[in-house]
């Protein structure tokens, strides 16, 4: 979706710069520097601007790539090109291995554990007898075509260049993607991501190897480019120090990887070069400006520069609408009235000593609309986290057409055609609306990462977007499908969990307060969209405070109470029960 | 290895504990307060000890001179902040605590500087200086940076972290220095020896986590952090400046890191870059307290200085390695015990 001339642009100038004459050929020196570092930053942006998992890490994976190839060309004498996969395929399985550990640390365990592996690998590398301990392995030979050997900085630059450029084009494709709304999801939590379909751990894993290989790219090139390697630039400070020039830049943006890289990179050298001239003789001066001027920067564009440079370019709208003639495979569709889609068999949740849910037992039948109602605290939410697996029931049952399900996760039962909205609002506030809703066609779709990486997912791409542009109009949202989620206000942020749920093309649709925060208006058109879906065969179990829409919608009422069912019957028999109406206001003294 | 030994690494992993408890309290409450993973704790932890060391060996501590300069800038970003509601009593309360206070104590370093000062004095000057920076490190740099997340705030602190580390060798110089102890005199029990200097550090210790305990328990200010720990928002509804619980943790912080160093030195040769490591491991133990909890905290503490001592004994190369790596099944246990249903906050 992206255009790519700016990118073009960009490719073109690098490309030009070793030839405009009088370019001191220290400046290429730098240059390569900067490819190198954007290359692990990338990979951090992915991992943690986009991903919000932080890592300190990375630094150690850098090593992976460089020791690689530096062992193998030397002590195997293989040649450098044999050497890239490999090296990346070694970074890569390193990242499998302590991602399977790490990616399970929650919050901010996460960035802690990464500091603490990132630690020890780097004592590893400078302890290791094949490794030449603090010494490193020189004599690595240049990367070379036929006779042309890359001696030069200036021969290794376009080879540098040329790696950052399609990495960020992978990336960026990787980030346009099915899979890459699956990783765009991750930061706000996984319970949203999860009822669509997406294995989150599994995403995580993902970008984890992704960020890893960019690394041992780097780490490969490194080692090429110095011909020597020592454990030093993959300590832990280096690994901070790929981390800030992520955040510097822009955390979660590719191209703020590179600025920030450039910034970094240049800012050191420069204070390098000339403070010496301003302050002489004292030794660490530089770094003390650059960590002043490092807190200066976040104070001035705590986002990243990157965002603050484009905050100056005018937005240009990219909203294409997408083909909704192109058609996703549906689900076959439920016999017809009667049949009971949903069972609920006294099933009983226990946080502690508080019984949230108590024995309930109701069922939802195939094309019917059922509202779940209560007082604050009756324990309606609870009942849905335990129906779509948020919660697994501490007793009890819970079939959906038959088939119990008390254990599955998330993401098998919305394998089953059982989709929900949330009370609080569990979108992607960055993502567009289109990009939200298609979240929800998921499963519908079967690109993997290497796909959408090569662009080989477009035709699978179009019909998720397709679907998901069907279910925005089918909602009434067409106008603001390109805004972003979060900017929309809460009542039309509901709605668009609504579509995202039918995206799922469910048989049972549960909406938890779905007409919280509507006007008058938009209650009765969402009222006629939940009654068009009933007729065309669909079922919706919902949770609503508002008694006039329930009244006039649900064909079935159950009623909870202090987790326990008090009540279930047609609206009518529900207004004159006299123990909801206990439940409401309270018994006259 | 012989029993000796044994009680011998004992005392000393404790000795060593009890320090990193103190400093992974300190950053417990200042992540608590202000989401700041307070990275520069070591840098309080080296200036307090060497401020200490020089003051006692009659030399001029450049720490003096940084508060006041922090001062100065501190004050600059009050009055910038407040530059379209500028009155009288704030300028004056603004200009008092950041520039005339800094100003008094740096004379009084010159003026005992020159004559090597008694023990309490030397704690007492270094203790306030570090104080300082402490209090105009958070105004300077992290209250600009108070709604950022916590990653911002983690680079931030990265950053003040190498400038302070740098004017550290600029001020004390690369070579190490120790201190004279501040509780001489020694007894043995058995065949353990019992320095007063060893005794001070439990003693102090003990003293800051039944203090700590008090203060957030008993008192308003006490109450007023934890309500910030907990929620930002609703404290500054309630009436709390959060600024101010920002400020008081920082002070906290580095009032306990300067009072370690002071502590230590005398034990231990420190240099001027010494205290990113001591703060690590005082981080290995606040996290694994979970980064919220005081007394597990103090217990993880221990077991670090303990895990620490008896590797440097068996395996002193890998002393490092196994303190960090430590941390890894830790995390993983704490993860699977709570696998918290993260509601995201960014």
């Amino acid at each position: 979706m992206q255009s790519r001339l700016p990118i073009l642009v960009f490719a073109a100038l690098m490309a030009a710069i070793p030839f405009v004459p009088g370019v001191p050929p220290f400046w290429i020196v730098l240059l390569d520097n900067i490819g190198l570092a954007a290359l692990v930053a990338m990979g951090l942006v992915l991992l943690t601007g986009v991903g919000g998992l932080t890592s300190f890490g990375q630094a150690a994976f850098v090593g992976f790539g460089a020791y690689t190839t530096a062992v193998l060309t030397t002590s195997y004498g293989l040649s450098p090109w044999l050497t890239l996969p490999l090296s990346l395929v070694v970074s890569g399985l390193f990242a499998v291995l302590l991602g399977l550990i790490t990616v399970r640390l929650s919050g901010h365990y996460l960035p802690l554990g990464t500091l603490a592996w990132g630690l020890g690998l780097f004592y590893l590398f400078s302890k290791l007898e094949f490794l030449g301990r603090n010494d490193g392995i020189s004599a690595i030979p240049p990367l070379s075509i036929g006779a042309f050997r890359m001696l030069s900085p200036g021969s290794i630059y376009y080879a540098i260049w040329v790696a950052v450029l399609i990495s960020a084009l992978l990336t960026m494709n990787l980030l346009d993607s099915r899979t890459g709304r699956a990783i765009r999801a991750l930061r706000r939590g996984h319970v949203a991501a999860e009822a669509f379909g997406v294995h989150t751990p599994r995403a995580k894993l993902l970008v984890f190897i992704h960020a890893a290989v960019l690394a041992g790219l780097s780490g490969w090139l490194y080692a090429h480019l110095q011909r020597a390697v020592t454990p030093t630039p993959f300590g832990a400070h280096a690994g901070i120090e790929y981390l800030f020039i992520a955040v510097v830049g822009g955390a979660g943006y590719v191209w703020g990887g590179v600025l920030g890289a450039a910034i970094v990179v240049i800012l050191k050298e420069v204070l390098q070069s000339y403070l010496p001239l301003i302050l002489p003789g004292s030794g660490q001066v530089e770094t003390i400006v650059f960590g002043i001027m490092l807190v200066a920067l976040l104070q001035l564009a705590p986002g990243g520069v990157w965002p603050w440079l484009m905050s100056f370019f005018p937005e240009r709208s990219n909203g294409r609408k997408p083909d909704t003639s192109l058609k996703l495979e549906t689900r076959t569709r439920s016999p017809g009235r009667g049949s009971v889609l949903l069972q609920v068999e006294k099933a009983r949740k226990q946080f502690g000593g508080v019984v949230a849910v108590n024995n309930v037992s109701f069922e939802v039948q195939a094309r019917e609309i059922v509202a779940l109602i209560g007082p604050n605290g009756a324990g309606k939410s609870t009942t849905f986290n335990l129906i779509t697996g948020v919660l697994s029931a501490t007793s009890g049952s819970i079939s959906v057409l038959g088939k119990k399900v008390n254990r599955a996760p998330p993401q098998e039962i919305v394998k089953l055609g059982i989709s929900r909205t949330f009370q609080h609002v569990k979108l992607v506030p960055d993502m567009t609306v289109l990009e939200n809703v298609a979240i929800g066609a998921h499963l519908r779709g079967q690109s993997g990462p290497l796909a959408s990486m090569l662009r080989l997912d477009r035709a699978d791409e179009a019909k998720l977007l397709a679907e998901a542009a069907r279910q925005i109009e089918r909602v009434g949202l067409t106008e603001q499908m390109h805004q972003l989620a979060g900017s929309l206000s809460l009542g039309q942020q509901r709605i668009v969990e609504i579509a995202r749920a039918l995206c799922v093309d469910p048989m049972l649709l549960l909406l938890d307060e779905p007409a919280a925060g509507l006007r008058h208006m938009e209650k009765q058109q969402l009222a006629k969209l939940l009654r068009d879906l009933r007729d065309g065969g669909m079922s919706v179990l919902l949770v609503e405070h508002d008694m006039g829409f329930v009244m006039n919608l649900a064909d079935r009422i159950v009623v909870l109470d202090f987790g326990t069912k008090i009540a279930e019957g047609t609206p009518a028999t529900i207004k004159t029960n006299p123990e909801v109406i206990k439940a409401y206001l309270g018994v006259a003294a | 290895m012989n029993t000796t030994i044994m009680l011998f690494l004992l005392q000393d992993g404790i000795t060593n504990g009890a320090i990193y408890a103190l400093l992974g309290l300190a950053l417990v409450l200042v992540f608590a307060v202000t989401r700041v993973i307070l990275i520069p704790q070591g840098e309080f932890v080296t200036y307090g000890a060497l401020t200490y060391a020089s003051l006692a060996s009659g030399q001029m501590p450049g720490t003096a001179k940084l508060a006041l300069a922090m001062g100065i800038g501190a004050c600059a970003f009050d009055l910038f902040v407040a530059r379209k509601t500028l009155h009288g009593r704030l300028i004056l309360r603004s200009v008092l605590a950041n520039i005339v206070l800094p100003a008094i104590v740096l004379a009084l370093t010159i003026y005992f500087a020159a004559q090597k000062p008694p023990v309490a004095v030397c704690i007492a000057l270094s203790l306030v200086i570090v104080a300082m920076i402490g209090l105009y490190l958070y105004r300077i740099a992290f209250q600009p940076l108070a709604h950022t997340s916590v990653l911002v705030l983690l680079i931030a602190s990265v950053g003040v972290h190498l400038a302070l580390q740098g004017l550290g060798l600029l001020f004390f110089g690369a070579e190490g220095q120790r201190g004279p102890a501040v509780l001489s005199g020694a007894f043995t029990a058995g065949s353990l020896r019992f320095t007063g200097q060893s005794l001070t550090v439990y003693g102090i210790t003990i003293a800051f986590i039944v203090g700590l305990w008090l203060f957030f328990g008993l008192t308003l200010y006490g109450k007023a952090l934890r309500a910030t720990a907990v929620n930002r928002l609703g404290a500054r509804l309630a009436g709390i400046r959060t600024t101010l619980s920002g400020q008081i943790a920082f002070l906290l912080a580095s009032v306990i890191g300067a009072l370690s160093g002071i502590m230590i030195v005398p034990i231990t040769t420190l240099y001027y870059d010494s205290g990113f490591l001591i703060g690590l491991k005082g981080f290995v133990a606040a996290i694994v307290g979970g980064l919220v909890s005081y007394p597990l905290t103090a217990v993880a503490a221990l077991f670090v200085g303990i895990v620490e001592a008896f590797s440097s004994f068996y395996a002193s190369n890998y002393k490092e390695v196994i303190v960090f790596m430590l941390l890894i099944p830790v995390l993983l246990l704490r993860s699977l015990a709570a696998p918290a249903v993260e509601e995201e906050k960014d």
